[in-house]
């Protein structure tokens, strides 16, 4: 071994080659079978992708770092089930490109986050975390009531049903009209988003005010849907328990 | 800069052009984009290229050409670019981490502008420690390193500059892209898919000149520091191009969507993140232990043996362990034990190549003890040992229970990017910048002593402090009482946290100190740089005239 080593050093592209498939061991035998093997995802009948709207709010919380402190992912350990909730399936993000299950708790976990606070609560508390829970350290962020980008929202949809989330042609087609819908609940469009969407999905003015849509209004839409996109945990949950 | 004085007229020609592409790419970006961060990266390399042009086109006619006598010496004018660049970094990355340190226990102070939120400025650091402090450090030594081992001087004047002025340009633009609010959220994965195209072409032009340089060694065999620097850059390129495969939503946004999601990306994304810390954070300042270690402590490496099976087991081990930062989550449980067993196994070679530098150190240890340079390159191979052990104990599954997601991983992380890496690092500086301007010493020697006890009580204070915060933190969350309700509230750990982040800002702060320091005491002997040369110091064989 030493002797074919000691040879091994002399040739550069030899060492090159050596180093590439060393390398490429772990990654082929740990990576590949997860697009092989069918249990690794299941995707559950009631699977929806996120709306427009959320899908907006989805890209705040991306360019924000909201990541960096907060998971989205409840582990399989009896004090994270008592806290947030069933624990987090595969499934749940499978429509994430990229996902956003964290690395680091300086805040608490959010994939259970729908649901639990107010509209109102969410807008307070990112308006001012301090003035909601007075030793949060969470940074504030007004300025989220600024109008919403919505040049790219289609063009965001069509770039995800390339990769294969399942938005259809009416979904890209109407994103722009289904983003405002979801904010105006007094409007007419709630009905077509409901129909491609499910009955499931929350059309309410976020930020309290129906007639702008902000930055605020896809974020709380965004957080609000965290954990809703299917019962599937909840199920095997209620039927874990004796 | 001393670029252009370095260079032929030939050379300055090609270099002119490749500024003037620069230019145009800069200003075919802009244009595409109209607005938005990708708009402003194109401004940046427009206003860069055309700099270069300048710079360069001032000295295409009748400027003196470098004398043939260069061929008989290495071509250390980059590497002094990049120590430069280096220490920019340190004080800029560094600084914005105590600043965010700061910000977790007084997070009143964050101004109310968006650049300057704590999740914007985050990957700046990160990013900023990692690539711009950790990248030039390793591109600047690797070429110093290579030439030295090869006794041959580097393949050709232009590449180096591409490759050092390219990664930089990179750099600036991640740091800029979030600022703005550009990023794919992958951690340490964060610029847009343009920007890892252009990574790209920089990387590959840098593993080009190695080889070529490589080919034109005079001694037969490779020396050890460089199987590292070609681990680090081949295995880079490999983690780097996989795990930032991006669909563009529009070629004008500078937005993408990864191709990969759910609990694929999670594995793609952690195989990539914990070989970041394998083949950038590891096998590179490996490369720079094996040279710089044995150098100045004047003896030669303990084991070649041991050298072996250290590398070649990095190597294969290393890839396997990053699931281990996905314990107890959605991904099968087959992936999260072998990556557990992997990191396990991954102690043998790390404490190889730890225990091979020390024993290295057997018969200098009065100059550990007298050389505060040399004092930086063994506490790097001690906390190379003792963060790899811990790195293999959070990797264990009920370990992994009580300290995944806590500031015992940021802990982690810290005891080795400060208390090796950086410290590493330092000790290759001290021994380089004295030697490339023509100096026997530091011009103040005692700033380096001062330096030394700053660091190591920064990162001491630091760690310990973390480790503290992190398993508390842990505790809490799993705490139950008598009648079997959680203890705490997640509110409650949090507040339990602040006095463990307030001495780690500390901790931080007395560590950029010690860099403000360096950074200052390197600029000194700059700026006194004598003509000292070291005979000895030369290519074996004097290459042709091209």
């Amino acid at each position: 071994m030493l002797k074919l080593h000691y040879n091994l050093e002399k040739v550069s592209m030899g060492l090159v080659g050596a180093i590439i498939a060393v390398a490429s061991v772990g990654g082929l035998v740990e990576i590949a079978p997860l697009f092989t093997i069918e249990q690794t995802v299941v995707i559950p009948d009631d699977m929806r992708p996120h709306t427009p709207l959320e899908l907006a709010g989805r890209e705040i919380y991306i360019r924000e770092g909201c990541y960096a402190c907060h998971s989205q992912m409840v582990r399989s350990l009896a004090d994270e089930v008592d806290r947030y909730g069933p624990y987090s399936l595969s499934s749940e993000s499978a429509y994430d490109h990229p996902m956003l299950w964290g690395s680091k708790r300086t805040g608490p976990d959010l994939a259970r986050l729908g649901g639990k606070y107010s509209d109102d609560w969410h807008v307070a508390h990112l308006m001012d975390p301090r003035a909601v829970i007075p030793v949060s350290i969470m940074p504030a962020y007004p300025w989220l009531t600024r109008s919403l980008d919505t040049d790219l929202i289609a063009e965001n949809l069509a770039t995800l049903a390339r990769l294969g989330v399942p938005y259809d042609e009416a979904m890209i087609d109407n994103a722009m009209a289904d983003a405002r819908a979801q904010s105006q609940p007094e409007a007419d469009g709630a009905d077509g988003l409901r129909d491609r969407y499910g009955d499931d999905i929350t059309v309410r003015a976020f930020d309290g005010d129906p007639s702008r849509l902000t930055e605020m209004d896809a974020l709380v839409a965004y957080l609000q849907s965290l954990g809703t996109l299917t019962d599937a945990a909840h199920e095997m949950f209620a039927e874990d328990k004796p | 800069m001393t670029m252009t004085a370095t260079l032929t007229s030939t050379e300055r020609r090609i270099g002119f052009a490749i500024s003037a592409a620069l230019a145009v790419l800069g200003l075919t970006m802009a244009a595409v984009a109209k607005s938005g961060p990708m708009a402003v990266h194109g401004a940046m390399a427009l206003v860069l290229g055309v700099a270069l042009v300048f710079h360069l086109g001032g000295a295409l006619y009748d400027h003196p050409e470098p004398s043939n006598r260069r061929h008989a010496e290495y071509y250390d004018a980059p590497t002094r670019f990049g120590i430069v660049m280096t220490l920019i970094w340190a004080v800029v990355g560094m600084g914005v981490g105590v600043w965010l340190a700061a910000l977790m226990y007084w997070p009143e102070a964050t101004p109310l502008w968006p650049g300057t939120s704590y999740g914007r400025l985050r990957p700046v650091h990160t990013s900023g420690v990692i690539f711009g402090f950790g990248g030039n450090a390793l591109i600047a030594t690797s070429f110093y390193v290579l030439q030295r081992t090869s006794r041959a001087r580097l393949a050709d004047a232009v590449s180096p500059w591409f490759v050092l002025i390219g990664f930089n340009l990179f750099c600036a633009w991640a740091a800029t892209g979030y600022l703005m609010g550009q990023t794919q959220s992958k951690e340490y994965a964060e610029p847009e898919w343009y920007a890892d195209l252009w990574l790209v072409v920089v990387w590959v032009t840098y593993f080009v000149l190695y080889i070529r340089t490589l080919a034109r060694r005079a001694e037969p065999h490779i020396y050890v520091a460089n199987w590292y620097y070609m681990a680090f850059i081949l295995v880079v390129a490999m983690l780097h191009i996989v795990n930032n495969l991006a669909l563009p939503v529009t070629w004008g946004s500078g937005e993408s969507f990864t191709i990969w999601s759910g609990v694929q990306d999670a594995m793609i994304q952690w195989w990539y993140g914990h070989n970041a810390v394998a083949f950038f954070l590891t096998a590179g300042f490996l490369g720079m232990l094996y040279y710089f270690l044995p150098v100045r402590a004047q003896r030669p490496i303990w084991s070649y043996r041991l050298s072996i099976l250290s590398f070649w087991g990095i190597v294969f081990f290393y890839m396997w362990a990053g699931s281990h930062h996905l314990h107890y989550t959605a991904l099968p449980y087959w992936v999260q034990t072998l990556g557990m067993t992997f990191s396990i196994m991954l102690l043998v070679p790390s404490w190889a190549s730890a225990g091979n530098a020390i024993a290295t150190l057997n018969g200098a240890w009065h100059k550990v003890r007298d050389d505060a340079v040399l004092r930086f390159m063994f506490v790097a191979a001690v906390f190379y040992g003792l963060s790899t052990f811990e790195g293999s104990f959070l990797a264990i599954r009920p370990v992994n229970a009580l300290s995944h997601y806590t500031d015992w991983t940021v802990g982690h992380v810290h005891s080795g990017t400060l208390g090796w890496v950086a410290m590493i690092v330092f000790g290759a500086i001290y021994s380089m910048v004295p030697k490339l301007w023509g100096r026997d010493d530091m011009a103040w020697p005692k700033a380096v002593e001062w330096h030394f006890w700053l660091a190591i009580t920064g990162t001491l204070i630091y760690v310990v402090s973390l480790w503290n915060a992190g398993i508390t933190q842990g505790l809490m969350w799993r705490a139950y009482d008598e009648g079997g309700a959680l203890s705490y509230s997640f509110i409650e750990s949090v507040e339990a946290m602040l006095p463990y982040y307030a001495a780690r800002t500390l901790g931080g702060a007395l560590f950029l100190a010690g860099a403000v320091l360096c950074a200052l005491n390197c600029g000194a002997t700059m700026r006194a740089a004598g003509d000292q040369v070291d005979e000895a110091d030369r290519p074996l064989y004097t290459q042709p005239a091209e």
